[in-house]
C-alpha cells in the first residue's frame, strides 16, 4: 500500500465503540486489528504501524501480538485463503485428500499464494466443525463437509467470483 | 426426573434464533425472576446445590468457583464467557450460539446477577464468523427489548455484554490466556494463584465460565436444584452434548443425559462405525484426554466415571477410530497440534512438545528406534505438573496413553519402515519428484 493507510470516519467512530467497551484502552487491540484488518484488507508493516499510533502502543509490541496470532490476515495473502482443517477428526476423514487436490488444482503448496495472487493454501488446527470433516475455512466462510468434486467446484467457483468482480 | 433436551430441543426450527421464538418458548423468564426475586447468595446456593460443574473441560463446580468471588470488593467484577471452543473434537458451543444464543444471554444474565457483575465479555474465536453474527444480532436484540443494558428488565439492574472475538490460538481457551488475550496481550497464561476469580481481568474478579455451562442456568432455576440433580449420576448431573466424531456413520452433537454410556453414543445416536468397520479407539474428551481401547468402551459419559477410568470427560469431545486406522498417524497428527499451540513460556512445554513431535514423526517415517517408546515416556514425565498451565499436561496425556495402549502400532511401524500410510505416500511420490522436507 503506497498511500499512509488510516480509518475511515465509520471505522473511526467503530474504534471510539470499542474503547468505550473496555476499561483500559490496550483492551481494544485485538478488536481493532480486526477493523484494520477490514478497512484495509490485510495487515502489513503500514497497517500495523497505523494501529500503534493510533492506540499508542509501540509498534513492535502490536507485532508482537499480530505474530502471536495465526487467523489475521497477514501481506501478501491471496484474495480467497483456503485454510483446511488438519487436526486429528479432519484427517481421519481425508483431509490430507483435499489438501493435496487443493495444491494439484492450483499448483501451489500449503504456505503458498497462487501467481495469479487469488488463493493461499494453508493447513490449520482444528476450526470447531469436526462433524462435518474434512471442512476448509475460506476468508469468512466453513465450507464443510467436502468431497473432492467439491473442493474442484468451490475453486470453479471463486475464480467465477473474482473474474466478475473484475469485469463489473 | 425425565430428560429434556435444553440447548437443542428447537433446533432446525424456524426462526429458533431469534428473540421472538425464544421468548414464546418461556424465555427470559429466569432471568426475569433471578433479577427481581433471587438474592445473590441464594442463586450461588441453588446452582451449588444444583451439582452443575463446568462444561468447559475440568468440571469445577460452577456454584463454588462463583462463591470464590469475593463479596466486598471495591473493584468491578467481570464475567468472561469461555466461547473459545479449539480443544480438538468439540463443536457444541458454535451450536449454542448459531442456533440458540438467547439462552446463552438468559444464563450470562442470572450469573451476573448471582455474582453483582454488571459487565460479561464473550471471548469466541476468530474463525466462528457465522457464530459471532447471531451472537451480535442476539445481543442487539436483547439491548432493544431491554434486557440487556442499564436497567435490565426493569429491574433497576445493569449488566452490559460485549464480544471479543479472538484470532486464531488454542491457548485462549484456557482460561488465563483468554484473561490476556482480552487485555489486548499474546494469549500467555499465568501461575494460579491467584485465580481468576480473586484476581482476573484488568486485575480485577473475574467467573471466567463456559458457553454451555451459563447454557444450563436458566433450566436450573426453572425446575430446581434438586429436579436437576436427579438428571444423571447426582455428582455430576444434568443435560451435556457430546460431540462425536471421526470415523462414525452420523458425526454430530447429541444432548443426552449425563451418564450415559459410550456404546450407546456412538452405536445408537452417531450412527456405530463407520463402513461396517470395527472399532479400535475412542479419545472421549477432546485430545487432551488419554485414549481408550474398544476394550475399554463399556463407560459411562460422566465426569466421575471417566475419572475412574482413568481418562477424562473434558470437553466431551469424542473421536471414534476404526481398526483402519494407524495409531503412530493419529498420535502424530495429535503432538503436531500440540507444539504448534504451545505458546512457547515454560520450557518443558515448549520443548517437550516439540521433541514428542518429532519422535513420534520419525517411528511414522521408518527412522524409529526401540527406544524411543521409552524416550517418548520419559519427555512426558518431564512435562507432567510442571509448567504454567495444563497444555503441557494435555499433550503428555494422549502420548503416554497411545503409546502404552497401542504399542503393537508402533513396534510395527519401527520394524517395518515406518506407519502404513507413510509408506504408501512414500512409495506413490518415489520418483515424482515431491519433496517431504
Ligand atoms: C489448554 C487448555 C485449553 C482449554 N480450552 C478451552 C476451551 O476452548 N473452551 C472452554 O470452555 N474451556 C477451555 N479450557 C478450560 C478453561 O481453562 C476453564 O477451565 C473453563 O473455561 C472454565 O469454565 P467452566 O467452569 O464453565 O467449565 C481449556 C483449558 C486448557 C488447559
Ligand atoms: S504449559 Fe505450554 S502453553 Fe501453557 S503456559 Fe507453559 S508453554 Fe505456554
Ligand atoms: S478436527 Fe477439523 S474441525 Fe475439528
Amino acid at each position: 500500500m503506497a498511500q499512509t493507510p488510516s480509518f475511515s470516519r465509520e471505522a473511526m467512530k467503530q474504534y471510539k465503540w470499542f474503547l468505550s467497551r473496555y476499561p483500559t484502552r490496550r483492551a481494544a487491540l485485538l478488536p481493532t486489528l480486526r477493523l484494520a484488518e477490514q478497512q484495509f484488507g490485510e495487515l502489513g508493516v503500514a497497517e500495523m504501524r497505523y494501529v500503534a499510533d493510533l492506540m499508542k502502543i509501540s509498534p513492535a509490541a502490536v507485532f508482537g501480538v499480530v505474530t502471536f496470532y495465526t487467523h489475521y490476515r497477514r501481506a501478501g495473502t491471496g484474495k480467497f485463503h483456503l485454510q483446511v482443517c488438519s487436526t486429528l477428526s479432519c484427517a481421519l476423514r481425508g483431509s490430507e485428500d483435499v489438501v493435496t487436490r487443493i495444491s494439484e488444482r492450483l499448483g501451489i503448496s500449503p504456505g503458498e499464494t497462487s501467481e495469479c495472487g487469488l488463493f493461499s493454501l494453508s493447513k490449520v488446527e482444528c476450526l470447531g466443525s469436526c462433524d462435518t470433516a474434512p471442512m476448509l475455512q475460506c476468508n469468512d466462510d466453513y465450507h464443510e463437509g467436502l468431497t473432492l468434486e467439491d473442493v474442484d467446484q468451490l475453486i470453479e467457483q471463486l475464480r467465477s467470483e473474482a473474474s466478475q468482480g473484475v469485469n463489473g | 426426573m425425565r430428560f429434556k433436551k435444553i440447548c437443542t430441543a428447537d433446533i432446525g426450527k424456524k426462526n429458533c434464533h431469534t428473540l421472538a421464538f425464544y421468548k414464546k418458548q418461556g424465555g427470559y423468564k429466569q432471568a426475569a425472576k433471578a433479577l427481581k426475586k433471587w438474592a445473590p447468595d441464594d442463586l450461588i446456593e441453588e446452582v451449588k446445590a444444583s451439582n452443575l460443574r463446568g462444561r468447559g473441560g475440568a468440571g469445577f463446580p460452577t456454584g463454588v468457583k462463583w462463591a470464590f468471588v469475593p463479596k466486598n470488593s471495591k473493584k468491578p467484577k467481570y464475567l468472561v464467557v469461555n466461547a473459545d471452543e479449539s480443544e480438538p473434537g468439540t463443536f457444541k458451543d458454535r451450536l449454542i450460539m448459531e442456533k440458540n444464543p438467547h439462552i446463552l444471554l438468559e444464563g450470562i444474565i442470572i450469573c451476573c446477577k448471582a455474582v453483582a457483575i454488571e459487565h460479561a465479555y464473550i471471548y469466541i474465536r476468530g474463525e466462528f464468523v457465522f457464530a459471532t453474527e447471531r451472537l451480535q444480532q442476539a445481543i442487539d436484540e436483547a439491548y432493544k427489548a431491554g434486557i440487556l443494558g442499564d436497567n435490565c428488565l426493569r429491574s433497576g439492574i445493569k449488566i452490559d455484554v460485549t464480544i471479543h472475538r479472538g484470532a486464531g490460538a488454542y491457548i485462549c481457551g484456557e482460561e488465563t490466556g483468554m484473561l490476556t488475550s482480552l487485555e489486548g496481550y499474546r494469549g500467555e497464561p499465568k501461575l494460579k494463584p491467584p485465580f481468576p476469580a480473586v484476581e482476573g481481568v484488568f486485575g480485577c474478579p473475574t467467573v471466567v465460565n463456559n458457553v454451555e455451562t451459563l447454557a444450563n442456568l436458566p433450566y436450573i432455576l426453572e425446575v430446581g436444584a434438586k429436579a436437576y440433580r436427579s438428571i444423571g449420576p447426582e455428582k455430576s448431573p444434568g443435560p451435556k452434548l457430546f460431540c462425536v466424531s471421526g470415523h462414525v456413520e452420523k458425526p454430530g452433537t447429541f444432548e443426552l443425559p449425563m451418564g450415559i454410556p459410550l456404546r450407546t453414543l456412538i452405536d445408537k445416536h452417531a450412527g456405530g462405525v463407520w463402513k461396517g468397520r470395527k472399532l479400535k479407539a475412542v479419545i472421549p474428551g477432546g485430545t487432551s484426554a488419554h485414549v481408550l481401547t474398544a476394550a475399554e468402551c463399556d463407560v459411562a459419559m460422566d465426569i466421575d466415571s471417566l475419572a475412574a477410568a482413568g481418562t477424562m470427560l473434558g470437553s466431551a469431545g469424542i473421536i471414534v477410530m476404526d481398526d483402519s486406522t494407524c495409531m503412530v498417524d493419529a498420535l502424530l497428527n495429535v503432538m503436531r497440534f500440540y507444539h504448534h499451540e504451545s505458546c512457547g513460556q515454560c520450557t518443558p512445554c515448549r520443548e517437550g512438545t516439540g521433541w514428542l513431535e518429532k519422535i513420534v514423526q520419525r517411528i511414522a517415517h521408518g527412522e524409529g528406534r526401540m527406544e524411543d517408546l521409552e524416550l517418548i515416556h520419559d519427555v512426558c514425565d518431564r512435562m507432567l505438573g510442571k509448567t504454567i498451565c495444563a497444555l503441557a499436561d494435555a499433550a503428555a496425556f494422549p502420548a503416554q496413553s497411545i503409546v502404552t495402549k497401542f504399542s503393537d502400532d508402533f513396534v510395527a511401524a519401527i520394524e517395518n519402515g515406518g506407519s502404513p500410510a507413510w509408506k504408501k505416500r512414500h512409495l506413490s511420490t518415489v520418483g515424482g519428484g515431491a519433496s517431504h522436507g
